[in-house]
């Protein structure tokens, strides 16, 4: 459920980039302080360790199909909210770098939605209420089953409000919502099966990691409070500034309808807002000039001059975009075929 | 099997290109993710419906390939293989938006189609830029770029180290699940019980291991920072490369160019 940069919009990623940021500094700066740096390795070998945890699948019963683990609330039962927290964040930058899972852009959000639910919501909200110092099989379980299902749920809600905020994409929210939600119940059963296993064993193993684990992070230095507020207004700033920024340039939508060569009464928005822009922009400028062109354009009405300086054509915008487009293309492969073979003869 | 092993290395791969020393190789890393960071950015500031004026940015991966020296094949099949959440979300437009949007001579496409051709091509051509990012600057570089424009040194740290084990790590899980796929007859030995015990002794292993690496670097006189021998320097070339890259996307940002050329060649054939 890695969101991607294809389906988001700048506004959306930016603010998801600035919470996150604001994120992985206060974590940063909250290990600095409590933290001996015999942690750092740890912290990174962990990491490693998440990846290779994902290459191991295990059958799920009954099914047929296999599952593996996702990562998230086994970091933070490991190694405490905030050290789980980064760790997950530079897994998921790895992941967007070189599997492409994501992208940059959206690293912000998938940051947010993988990372940020199950250390800081799930993990000392759910898991650490459920279970307490108990470490019994049954509770652990119970526990870890509880917070790997909430986290996932609740990020599987926030891919879809990021989706549906970014406009990008034409799943209605409901149908979306019934999309995701019970698939991301199947696969947080699952997670927590697999952490609770996972966990149980090192409470067999190395009792000790856990207890170092739960001592170190979660007293008095684990303050929700201070976090949320600095992250609230993080993404306050930054959302404000990027969507201001955003309304003072053309509405994307508008300008695409426009160079799409709509004709007036076909706007695909089924909405207000969308339909009431699409119909001013019909109104008020250039589109039934399109329209009125392609039609009867050779015969040559006075009443709509041409735009000077922009060369009207016969064959209407889509096909000059298709041609130009293709020929686009074919100069950009042709540009990268010479530059290479001028390297390859230079040498 | 054989797949997940073709995978892993071919992120090797990824960073064996980025041994190359090509004028790209050799810029700051910084210019060159600030530069991909305003492309992936511009790419993704238009519309919904658009699909023509998206196409001129494929010349910033194009040209970063074909100076860089990379396999574009390659990097197109790394591209594929990891299309599948961006389809599956972009794949119900066509269903949900049928109205007619553009006409292509007697051919009528609706809203939907066009707006998952916008979809995919974003997906290309940002996916592309951060693959190309990598296999012409290498992970570490990228790290060290991060750190030096901001990014919390502790996350830095925790990048490098991460990267540094992760071969290792996959290298492991990779054989125990040879050994275990080998010992196991009709799926017996996939179950949870193996599962947790095999996942289990990694994590087990891996923590010994972390406390050796730090034992290790203690005694070599860690103190909580890493040092690095080479120098970052930001000069003319840097500065060149960022002001012509970002003129030109600003510059296809705000003018539809293939729309441009298709109405000049209209205009010719008339």
């Amino acid at each position: 459920m890695h969101m991607a940069d294809a389906l988001i919009s700048p506004a959306v990623g930016g603010t998801a980039w600035a919470a996150a940021a604001g994120l992985i500094g206060y974590s940063s700066r909250k290990l600095k302080r409590t933290m001996d740096d015999h942690r750092i390795p740890l912290m990174g070998v962990m990491g490693a360790f998440i990846f290779a945890a994902q290459m191991i699948n295990f059958t799920i019963p009954a099914t047929g199909s296999s599952g593996h683990l996702g990562g998230g609330l086994i970091l933070a039962i490991l190694l405490g909210p905030y050290a789980g927290f980064l760790t997950l964040a530079s897994v998921l930058t790895v992941q967007a770098l070189f599997f492409a899972d994501g992208g940059l852009l959206a690293l912000g959000c998938n940051i947010l939605n993988l990372g940020f639910f199950p250390c800081f919501i799930a993990y000392p909200w759910i898991y650490r209420k459920i279970t307490g110092n108990n470490h019994g099989k049954g509770i652990v379980t119970a526990g870890a089953l509880a917070a790997a299902v909430a986290g996932l749920q609740l990020g599987a809600l926030a891919v879809v409000l990021e989706t549906l905020l970014s406009g990008l994409s034409e799943l209605p929210f409901g149908t979306f919502l019934v999309l995701m939600q019970p698939v991301h119940l199947a696969i947080g059963v699952v997670e927590g099966i697999a952490t609770a296993a996972v966990v149980l064993f090192v409470i067999k193993a190395r009792p000790e990691v856990l207890e170092a684990a739960a001592s170190a992070k979660t007293g008095k230095t684990f303050s929700t409070a201070g976090l949320l507020a600095s992250f609230l207004a993080a993404a306050l700033v930054l959302g404000a500034g990027v969507s201001w920024f955003a309304s003072t340039h053309p509405d994307g939508l508008e300008w695409s309808l426009q160079r799409a060569g709509l004709r007036e009464g076909q706007e695909p928005g089924r909405g207000g807002m969308h339909r009431a822009m699409g119909e001013i922009q019909g109104k008020t400028s250039i589109l039934p000039d399109y329209g009125f062109r392609t039609q009867d354009g050779p015969s040559g009405d006075a009443s709509s001059p041409e735009p000077s300086g922009w060369p009207a054509s016969d064959w209407g915008t889509p096909v000059s975009g298709l041609v130009g487009g293709t020929l686009t293309l074919i100069l950009a492969g042709a540009a990268g075929f010479l530059l290479h073979r001028k390297r390859t003869t230079h040498r | 099997m054989g797949r997940l092993e073709k995978h892993f290395y071919d992120i090797g791969y990824l960073d064996t290109l980025a041994a190359g020393s090509t004028a790209i190789h050799r810029l700051d890393p910084r210019a060159k993710l600030i530069t991909t960071i305003v492309f992936a950015a511009t790419v993704i500031s238009f519309g919904k419906y658009e699909i023509s004026a998206l196409v001129p940015f494929i010349i910033y991966p194009v040209f970063l390939m074909a100076v860089g020296n990379l396999p574009p094949g390659y990097i197109f099949r790394k591209i594929l293989l990891v299309s599948p959440f961006a389809v599956i979300v972009g794949i119900f437009n066509p269903i949900l938006d049928p109205d007619t949007l553009l006409a292509i001579g007697p051919l009528s496409v609706s809203g939907g189609w066009v707006s998952f051709t916008s979809i995919l091509i974003r997906f290309t051509l940002t996916v592309g830029a951060a693959m190309i990012l990598i296999a012409v600057t290498g992970f570490n570089a990228v790290c060290m770029a991060l750190e030096q424009l901001g990014a919390p040194r502790f996350f830095a740290l925790q990048l490098l180290f991460l990267y540094r084990y992760l071969f290792v790590l996959m290298d492991e899980a990779v054989r125990m699940v040879r050994a275990r796929s080998l010992r196991t007859f009709n799926g017996r030995g996939m179950g949870m019980t193996i599962y947790a015990s095999l996942l289990g002794h990694l994590l087990v292993r891996t923590l010994d291991r972390a406390q050796r690496i730090y034992s290790a670097m203690w005694c070599r006189g860690f103190d909580g920072t890493i040092r690095t021998t080479r120098r970052l320097s930001f000069g003319r070339a840097e500065y060149l490369f960022m002001l012509l890259w970002i003129t030109l996307f600003v510059i296809m940002r705000f003018k539809n160019l293939p729309l441009f050329l298709g109405e000049h060649i209209g205009e010719l054939m008339r």
